[in-house]
Order: C-alpha cells, then sequence, then structure tokens
C-alpha cells in the first residue's frame, strides 16, 4: 500500500525464508490519510492500550496466584469466598473505564456521519463482482474491475506487487475537498471498505448510504470488498487515486471527452459493418475479462449456477434471445446486465464470438446496429 | 456445598438395559443419551474442523491452489453451521444430560421420552446439510450467517434443504431446552434450593431460556429466507417493499443471544473446576448468577453491533455501542470473581485445571477485543476482516470448546470408571495451547493489516502471516487426535477411579460410585 505511514517490521528472515515481500509486513491498523481515519487510529490505540492494562493487571494477580498458591508448596488454601465491597469495587471500576472509552468514540463516530456540505458526490454501486461509479457534478461513470490477470491466480505467472489489488479503472477524487459516497447495490449486499479513509459501508440493493472522506495527501489507496457477496468476492478490489484539485479538473476534462468520444464512436459504429476476424480479436478479450470467471474461458460454464455456452441452445440458435440476455440480463441471477458496462463495440463483438467460439460455429456475424435496435426498441 | 445424608441405597437388579443397538436408539436415559450427544459433537467436530483444514491449506499461500471459490465459500459456511449447531451446542447438551440430573439429584431428565426424540433428530438434520454438498450447485455457499439477498435471489437450490436442516436443529435445540428447565425447576432433591444449585446448573438453566427465546426467531428468519427464494414473498427484497437489512435485524436477535448460548455453559463448568483444584469454595456465587442472568439480559439488546456498517442511524448506532460495552461490565466479574477464587487457594494442576486456566486467559482476550469491537468508529475498521475472526475463535475455540474438554477430562472418571492417562492428557493440552494461539493470534495482526475475511485469495502482503496461520491450524487439528486418543483408551480401561477422584471436588454427582450406575438417585437426597 502506498503511502502508508503504519508500523512495518519485518520477521526475521530466518522464520519464514523465501515467504518475505518487498512490501513489508503491517502488524497494525493504518492511520491513514483523513483527519478522521487518523482519529479512529488514535481511538483504536487508546482501547488497545486500556485492554493490555487490563489484561497485564488480571493476569498477574492470575500468575502470581499459579506461582504462590499451589499446593506443591504445602499451602493451606484460604476460607474466604465472598465479599461484597469487593464485587461492587470491581462492577464500579470497569463502568468508569467504559465511560473514558466512549466518550471519544461517540464524538468520532457523530462526525464520520456528518456528510453535509460536500464538494463532490459519487454514487457507488456494487454488483457481482465489479464496482460502478457515477460523478453527479459531471458527465463521467464507468465500472472498475480486477486487473490481475487469471494466470497470477492460477500460478500460470508471477505475482505483480499489487495482486488482487489493482483494477482497471480506479476512482480518481480530489485532495482537500468534501468527497461525498451515495452506495448502492445491483444484487447483493457488498461493502465498500478503503482502510486509509476508515470508511467501510455496506451496499444495500434497492437503499442508499452515505459516507465521506477529504483526503489530504495524493496517493493510490487501496481496498477491497468486505461483505461476503458470493463467488468472487475475494476479487473485487477498490484502487482511488486522490489527486490535487488541478489534476482532478484535468481529469474530469479529459474523462468527459473520453466517454463522448465513445458516444460518437457508437453513432458511426451503426453504420459500419464489422467483419468476424475483428469481432473474434475483441470479443475474446471482452470474454476473458468480463464473462469467463463464471462461464470458465472454454465456454463450459459452472452448471447449475452458471451454465455452459458452448453448445447451448441461446447462444447456438436464439440469436434475439441471445442480444436480449446481454443487454438485460436475467433479473434473479448472477447473470448482470452489460448494456452499460461494455460499449456497443464491445456487446456486439463478445455476443458473435461466444456464437462462433469453442465449436459453436453458427457463422453468425452480429452487427452493432442489430443490438442498438434492440436497445432503442426497448426504451420506446 | 451440599452433602448427602442418606446414602445412595442402589438396587443392582435396576441396573436392566437393552443391550445392542436398540439400547442406543430406543434408550430414555439420560446418561446414554447425553453419551450420544457428546459422541455426535466429536464427531462433527473432527468433520468441521477438516473443513477448517481445507480452508487453511487454501489460504497456505495466495494464489488458488486446491479448490475453487465456491467450494471455498461452502467450506466457510459448513464449518460455521457445523461448529455452532452440530458441536459447540449438542456438546453442551450432551454435559447438561449427563451432568444435571446427578448434580440436582434427580433419576433422570423429566421428560425422557422427548429427550430420546430430541437427540436422534439431530443427525438426520445434518445428514441433510452434508448431503446437500453434493446436489448439482453445491451446499449452501452464503456464509453461516446467510444473508439477504444472497441467500434468497443469488442462492443455489440446496437453500430448501439447508433451511429444513437448520429447522430440525432448531426443534431439537428447543426439545433440549425446554428438558433442562423442566428438569430443574421440578426434579431438585429435597433441600436443593436455588442458591445452592452447582453454577453449572444455573448456567445451563438460563442458557435454555435463551434457547427458548431465540432458536423461533431463527426459525422465522429461516423461513422468511425459504418463501423469498421459493414463494414469490418479499421480506428481504426491496423491489417488492421489504429490506436485505431486515435480514440482519432478525439474524442477529438470534444470533448474538446464541453467542451466550455457546458461552454461558462454559461458565458453569470452569466455575465448577476452579475451587476443585483450588481446594477453595468458589468467590462471589450469588454476584456469578446475577452476573450470568445480567449477561443473558443484555444479550437481547446488542445485537446491532454485528450491523455498524449497514447504516444505521446514529442514534441507533450509539444505543448499541453502550450497551455493548456493558456487557463487558458482568463478563469482567466473572473473571475477577475465579481469579479471586484461585487467590490463597491450594492448587494442583490436572488437565481440567490446565483447560480452566486457559480458558480463563484466553476468553479473557477474546473479551477483550471484543471491547475494541464495540467502539463503533474503531469498527469500521475492523468489521469483516480476521481482527473479528480471531475474536470470535478465542471466545468458542480457546472458550467454548476448551471448556468442553476441560469438562471431559472434569468427569470422565465419573462417566466411565476409569482415570484417563495424566501424562497424554498434558501433552494434549499443551499441544493444543500452543497451537491454538499459533493458529489464531497472527489473526489480530492480519486483520488489522487489512484482510477481509471469507476470501479464498488474498494479496502479497497478507502472505506470511497467511502461512504462518496455516501451521498452527495444522498443528492444532493434529493436537485434537491425542484427545480422541486419551478418550477412547479412557473408555476401554485404566486405572480405576474412586467415586470422588478430586480432592477438592464438591457435589452430588460425586456422592455416586464411579462409574456411574445406569440409575443414579432412585430415592431423592437428602440435602443439608
Ligand atoms: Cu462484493
Amino acid at each position: 500500500m502506498a503511502k502508508t505511514r503504519s508500523w512495518r517490521w519485518s520477521l526475521p528472515a530466518l522464520l519464514l525464508a523465501g515467504q518475505a515481500h518487498a512490501t513489508g509486513i503491517q502488524f497494525n491498523m493504518t492511520p491513514g490519510v483523513t483527519d478522521i481515519s487518523q482519529q479512529v487510529y488514535a481511538l483504536h490505540m487508546t482501547i488497545f492500550w486500556i485492554c493490555c492494562a487490563i489484561g497485564l493487571v488480571v493476569f498477574t494477580a492470575m500468575f502470581v496466584s499459579i506461582i504462590l498458591h499451589r499446593k506443591s508448596r504445602g499451602v493451606t488454601p484460604a476460607t474466604f469466598h465472598e465479599s461484597t465491597k469487593v464485587e461492587i469495587i470491581w462492577t464500579a471500576i470497569p463502568v468508569l473505564i467504559l465511560i473514558v472509552m466512549a466518550i471519544p468514540a461517540t464524538r468520532v463516530l457523530i462526525a464520520m456521519e456528518d456528510t453535509s456540505d460536500s464538494d463532490v458526490t459519487v454514487l457507488i454501486t456494487g454488483s457481482q463482482w465489479r464496482w460502478h461509479y457515477e460523478y453527479l457534478d459531471y458527465d463521467i461513470d464507468y465500472f472498475s474491475i480486477l486487473a490481475t490477470p487469471r494466470g497470477q491466480v492460477e500460478g500460470r505467472l508471477p505475482k505483480g506487487d499489487n495482486y488482487l489489488l489493482e483494477v482497471d479503472r480506479p476512482l480518481v477524487i480530489p485532495t482537500g475537498k468534501k468527497v461525498r459516497f451515495l452506495m448502492t447495490s445491483d444484487d447483493v449486499i457488498h461493502s465498500w471498505w478503503v482502510p486509509a479513509f476508515a470508511i467501510k459501508k455496506d451496499t444495500n440493493p434497492g437503499f442508499i448510504n452515505e459516507a465521506w472522506t477529504q483526503v489530504n495527501e495524493p496517493g493510490i489507496y487501496r481496498g477491497q470488498c468486505a461483505e461476503l457477496c458470493g463467488m468472487d468476492h475475494g476479487f473485487m478490489p477498490i484502487v482511488v487515486i486522490a489527486k490535487e484539485p488541478d489534476d482532478f479538473a484535468k481529469w474530469v476534462e479529459q474523462e468527459e471527452a473520453r466517454i463522448a468520444a465513445i458516444r460518437e464512436e457508437e453513432q458511426r459504429l451503426l453504420a459500419l459493418r464489422m467483419n468476424i476476424e475483428e469481432q473474434m480479436v475483441l470479443g475474446e478479450r471482452v470474454y476473458l475479462a468480463h464473462c469467463a470467471a463464471c462461464h470458465q474461458p472454454n465456454g463450459t460454464g459452472l452448471p447449475p449456477m452458471f451454465p455452459a455456452l458452448k453448445d447451448n441452445y441461446v447462444t447456438t440458435q436464439d440469436r434475439a434471445e441471445h442480444i436480449k440476455v446481454m443487454v438485460d440480463g436475467r433479473p434473479g441471477t448472477s447473470m448482470a446486465s452489460f448494456a452499460r458496462q461494455l460499449s456497443l463495440r464491445e456487446l456486439t463483438s463478445v455476443i458473435t464470438y461466444t456464437r462462433n467460439a469453442w465449436g459453436n460455429d453458427t457463422g453468425d456475424v452480429v452487427q452493432a446496429v442489430e443490438v442498438y435496435e434492440y436497445m432503442q426498441g426497448k426504451g420506446e | 456445598m451440599s452433602t448427602v445424608t442418606t446414602a445412595d441405597h442402589h438396587d443392582e437388579h435396576h441396573d436392566h438395559k437393552p443391550t445392542g443397538i436398540k439400547r442406543w436408539l430406543f434408550t430414555t436415559n439420560h446418561k446414554d443419551i447425553g453419551s450420544l450427544y457428546l459422541i455426535f459433537a466429536l464427531a462433527m467436530f473432527f468433520l468441521g474442523g477438516a473443513m477448517a483444514m481445507v480452508i487453511r491449506l487454501e489460504l497456505f499461500q495466495p494464489g488458488l491452489q486446491f479448490v475453487d471459490p465456491q467450494f471455498f465459500n461452502q467450506m466457510t459456511t459448513m464449518h460455521g453451521l457445523i461448529m455452532v449447531f452440530g458441536a459447540v451446542m449438542p456438546a453442551f447438551t450432551g454435559l447438561a444430560n449427563w451432568m444435571i440430573p446427578m448434580m440436582i439429584g434427580a433419576p433422570d431428565m423429566a421428560l425422557p421420552r422427548m429427550n430420546n426424540w430430541s437427540f436422534w433428530i439431530l443427525p438426520f438434520a445434518f445428514l441433510i446439510l452434508i448431503i446437500s454438498m453434493f446436489l448439482p450447485g453445491g451446499g449452501p455457499d452464503f456464509g453461516w450467517t446467510f444473508y439477504a439477498p444472497l441467500s434468497t435471489t443469488y442462492s443455489n437450490d440446496s437453500t430448501a434443504l439447508f433451511v429444513f436442516a437448520v429447522h430440525i436443529m432448531g426443534i431439537s435445540s428447543i426439545m433440549g431446552a425446554i428438558n433442562v428447565i423442566v428438569t430443574i425447576v421440578n426434579m431438585r432433591a429435597p433441600g436443593m434450593t436455588w442458591m445452592k444449585l452447582p453454577l453449572f446448573v444455573w448456567t445451563w438453566l438460563i442458557t435454555a431460556f435463551l434457547l427458548i427465546m431465540v432458536m423461533p426467531v431463527l426459525a422465522g428468519v429461516v423461513t422468511m429466507v425459504l418463501t423469498d427464494k421459493y414463494f414469490a414473498t418479499s421480506f428481504f427484497d426491496a423491489a417488492g417493499g421489504g429490506d436485505p437489512v431486515l435480514f440482519q435485524h432478525i439474524f442477529w436477535f438470534f444470533g448474538h443471544p446464541e453467542v451466550y448460548i455457546m458461552i454461558l455453559p462454559a461458565f458453569g463448568i470452569v466455575s465448577a473446576i476452579v475451587p476443585t483444584f483450588a481446594r477453595k469454595k468458589l468467590f462471589g456465587y450469588a454476584s456469578m448468577v446475577y452476573a450470568t442472568a445480567s449477561i443473558a439480559i443484555l444479550s437481547f439488546l446488542v445485537w446491532a453491533h454485528h450491523m455498524f456498517t449497514t447504516g444505521m442511524p446514529v442514534f441507533a448506532t450509539l444505543f448499541f455501542m453502550y450497551t455493548t460495552m456493558l456487557i463487558a461490565v458482568p463478563t469482567g466479574v466473572k473473571v475477577f470473581n475465579w481469579v479471586a477464587t484461585m487467590w490463597r487457594g491450594a492448587m494442583t494442576f490436572e488437565v481440567p485445571m490446565m483447560f480452566a486456566l486457559a480458558f480463563i486467559v484466553l476468553f479473557t482476550i477474546g473479551g477483550l477485543s471484543g471491547v475494541m469491537l464495540a467502539i463503533t468508529p474503531a469498527d469500521f475498521q475492523y468489521h469483516d476482516t480476521y481482527f473479528v475472526v480471531a475474536h470470535f475463535h478465542y471466545v468458542l475455540v480457546s472458550g467454548a470448546v476448551f471448556s468442553i474438554v476441560a469438562a471431559v477430562y472434569y468427569w470422565l472418571p465419573k462417566w466411565t470408571g476409569h482415570m484417563y492417562d495424566e501424562k497424554l492428557g498434558q501433552l494434549h493440552f499443551w499441544c493444543s495451547l500452543i497451537s491454538v494461539n499459533l493458529l489464531f493470534f497472527p489473526m489480530h495482526f492480519v486483520g488489522l493489516a487489512g484482510m477481509p475475511r471469507r476470501i479464498p485469495d488474498y494479496a502479497l502482503q497478507f502472505a506470511d502471516f497467511n502461512a504462518f496461520v496455516s501451521v498452527g491450524g495444522f498443528l492444532f487439528g493434529l493436537s485434537q487426535l491425542i484427545f480422541l486418543w486419551v478418550v477412547i483408551k479412557c473408555a476401554r480401561g485404566g486405572e480405576k477411579a474412586p467415586a470422588k477422584p478430586w480432592e477438592g471436588a464438591e457435589g452430588l454427582e460425586w456422592e455416586v460410585p464411579s462409574p456411574a450406575p445406569y440409575h443414579t438417585f432412585d430415592t431423592p437426597p437428602q440435602v443439608k
């Protein structure tokens, strides 16, 4: 993790030779990069030391007793067995300690929940197994997906430094500004967690949660989905890049231009006929990135949850249904709608690819205009 | 605490019992049923443990090596369900069956036929649950907490079997609890007044009330899952006017008292063992009873501390933070009382005492991390990480499981008539103590460093800890084979145990011979 000022030690190399990594070992919570996260860290350390002190007192008494009051030393047992005074004392002292803990905890909690007066708002939508970021103040929205190649997971490729903590398109936010996050989900409950901001909030389908952050230092901050959300729960990381406000403004400009260009390209595409070779190349890339986790790289799926696409009725016969499923998803299953997630070109290519790969050999070449007409037809 | 004034006149001809499989199938004898529960729990402990070994094997190194993520999720789910409902709860029920009638001077449980039924439906519940793993699509894979809508709209078809299995487990628990309450209320020997009851009986009485109150809630929530999935209701589906967070409120209204169901009888066991081996009366008996009762009551007011990240209103969050912190007070009283019991005693360190002492230390560590988890802002960082996994395994493994093991060593001479092998027992203890800490202590660090729970693969900075934890896990698993060996060896023979094998022990169970005759206290003893 970049830019965390956490405590790091290295275990003696002897202990676990060959296991040590350049990233080092982190033993404690990160203090993070926001005022709030630092307050949370301070609170954590305060309670930690109080708990250590309590443990020390209790365990010392216990071990002194174990050493001194043993039968082998020839002691005769005492007979005392109750004392109301003592019971009151060791009820009252913990209550006082707890009150001391509760006061700062309450203060930090109330500060964390105050989402008013924000400068930028991002709607975060979780879905199996990707994040969608939509900037409500700009014309920008995109999906953010795990970028670690499958080969690294399966051990065919050496693992990179940010193994499982890298995405294709990170969330970008400005530093020094109050950023408000609205969170929801398209399917199951996920939880958006970035330790450096001390934000962990569940994304509940059909409801909207709120959180906020104000990052002090530019940098790259990584996190993960924290609520079990199905098969690939371990594979939906979060990457946030905090940029200085000027750089952020530049990024917004570029991003808006990029999205506009995609729309233009889409219009151009409608008049164009893509050939099958071109579609197969792009389609395979899209398939491996978005479909292969469930339907498997060779199209055999993981039935019955994730049906095989090889020799499947829809992917070999019912072309209209195939387009419909890709655009709308299958409600009530893990099959999501890909209409927003893929460009028209990618959507078209992956359908053509699926209809021709692994011996499906339909020879069908789907064109963008066909998919586009289905999408428009729905809108009317 | 209590003594028998009339000797227990035991008639040999009363000791008849059917033989072979019929004895076990049709038995209404509390000792037989107790043994069945304990053997079943031990079998489930090894099955659930084997699943934990699969989990630790996959997590030994980063990357996916042995199992796919879907199977991994089934392992974590089944491990949790089997350990909670198959190992810990039946083990406590087995101990209750064996010991409560003997401790209160009753001839048997009050409802012996129901007792038979409440045990015998249990193996079928787990058979159904385990069979579900072999269905196409696999078994339950949504975590033992089965949060909706992962367990409804997005689950596989084994969910119906899961729901059915949980219903049967719940019925079994409720019947067991009713039996415990009726027995304790009605069948105490003359003179066995409330404030003379051994603490194991007290803690079980309170546990039984918790069970009766929350198991129907669990039954309700699994039924709602069933109808949401198969009958188009929308309890947990916003599209139909429901709320997925409602699921969590109902589940944890069951789930938090459930935590105490798994720890209150452990308090009772430790409160029996520590005075015996310290040769000194339990310090603060009355305050122990009141502390247990207050923990039970408070356990109904803290459920949403499992849900701080779901986005509750600040007011509710604060309420649950304060009540959760408050529960540390009666729990602390218990720990202080145990230490005061040891203080200026004359201690010896046989295996039951060793496990009880380890319980006090390690449970306290689990309790202190529990206080940390109660602090909501910090909980936002801890929640759903390995810090939580470390916390509840300290409480449940080195807590509940250690107390059960201590109880087995403590009462094994009474059950079998033989002393267990002290050397092997000590070996088992030291192996367990060291490996359980290798296994669970580093989980605190890896959780604080940011590793989420329930993931089959992880980022490289967590690799060292996970390798370490896995080695601890394998060692802990192997250590329990020593336990199996000690128990089998003791059941088959060994040094003859006297009626009261522990010098400092008190209570009616030690007044009857070892092994305890098939029928005890046909005529109630008089307790002074
Ligand atoms: Cu997720």
